[in-house]
């Protein structure tokens, strides 16, 4: 794993998102053990009670549930893995939209615009990856 | 719980140059504590006094609530910011050095560490570049296992790549139960790793607080918040 922290945010929040990131692009995959408090410290080079707190928060979202002596495990509700991706998604789109507000466009626009880029990004061979997220 | 190392209105003087006053704080156990302050503000004058190489002309200073002296020595391991191991030494004859002089020594790491800092028993240890003499203090500190571990600019004099495996080696290496103050100037490259700072200027406490809750707080990072508050001098 690497990530590009950014010193000016609390770390614990970018490693959370990190974490649900690769749990909804699926390469943590549902039920799948988390590494260890120690492992993930190292690898980031991050402080263990950092990760620590991650983990916490993780959990008390529902993210990551522990199992005595086992570990740390993905949730294995398809539910919760999909809230996460919206979750994600609304952040996004606010911060998008935002900024677009910001540079003077109204929603009408703001609609337009995507629709004009969206049509212009689509892949070569066609619309079948549409409606895969719901 | 138990306070590891807890400085009560804490001065010292060389002559006439103040070096610390009035410092009260506390490090609590199982915490990465960054000192940070510019040259010359005290760092290494307080890390001293913590390790009982000196004694405070005012206040109070308590490591597992006793004053410094024999038993707190046992249980800090401090690592100066020039070399502590002789010019005639080997790595491996600094190594046994150190584990005669400490109980605490624990060889298994020590070798774990070796291997780590891609050290070899046999180098000489005035040979070494001083990026290699940084690893072997920091694997001479760490190889013990005491509750308080004070680290001197412990990435002072090294490359950024080098700093890395340092940094590595540290969070590595670091016991969960115990304590490690690391005193440096350069921030930005280390402030990942830190629980809380402490920040110092010209002998004075600055502010000690928790790190996330300086970027959750301000939106800055140590290293900014460090800039601006030693601007206002």
């Amino acid at each position: 794993m690497t990530i590009e922290f950014d010193n000016n945010l609390p770390i614990y929040l970018q490693i959370m998102n990190y974490i649900k990131l690769q749990i909804v692009t699926g390469k943590l995959g549902p039920g799948e053990k988390i590494p260890s408090v120690r492992d993930l410290a190292a690898e980031l080079k991050i402080n263990p009670n950092t990760i620590q707190r991650t983990f916490q928060e993780l959990e008390r979202e529902g993210v990551a549930e522990s199992r005595r002596g086992l570990g740390r495990f993905v949730t294995s509700e398809d539910e919760k893995i999909m809230a996460i991706k919206k979750e994600m998604a609304a952040e996004l789109l606010e911060r998008f939209i935002g900024g677009m507000r910001e540079l003077g466009f109204d929603n009408q626009n703001i609609v337009k615009i995507v629709a004009e880029s969206v049509e212009e990004k689509q892949p070569e061979e066609g619309g079948h990856t549409r409606g895969t997220i719901a | 719980m138990a306070r590891l190392l807890e400085f009560e209105s804490v001065s010292k003087a060389y002559g006439k140059k103040i070096a610390l006053q009035q410092i009260t704080m506390a490090i609590e156990p199982g915490r990465i504590v960054g000192l940070l302050g510019s040259n010359g503000s005290g760092k290494s004058t307080l890390m001293r006094l913590a390790a009982g190489l000196e004694h405070p002309d005012a206040g109070k200073i308590r490591i597992l609530g006793h004053l410094p002296g024999q038993a707190s020595k046992a249980a800090v391991s401090f690592m100066p910011d020039r070399p502590q191991f002789e010019k005639w030494m080997t790595v491996g004859e600094a190594l046994d050095f150190q584990r005669d002089f400490f109980n605490d020594f624990d060889a298994t790491k020590s070798e774990r560490m070796l291997d780590f800092m891609k050290l070899s028993r046999r180098d000489k240890a005035s040979a070494l570049s001083k990026g290699m003499q940084e690893r072997l203090q920091l694997t001479l500190a760490l190889s013990r296992r005491a509750s308080l571990y004070l680290l001197d600019e412990p990435i002072g004099g090294v490359d950024p790549v080098a700093r890395d495996h340092i940094l590595d080696a540290l969070v590595e290496f670091y016991e969960e139960d115990s304590s490690v103050v690391v005193s440096t100037h350069l921030i930005a490259d280390i402030e990942r790793i830190f629980d809380e700072v402490i920040m110092i200027r010209e002998g004075s406490l600055l502010l000690q607080r928790e790190v996330e809750q300086i970027r959750m707080e301000s939106g800055k990072s140590v290293d900014q918040l460090f800039k601006e508050v030693y601007a206002e001098c």
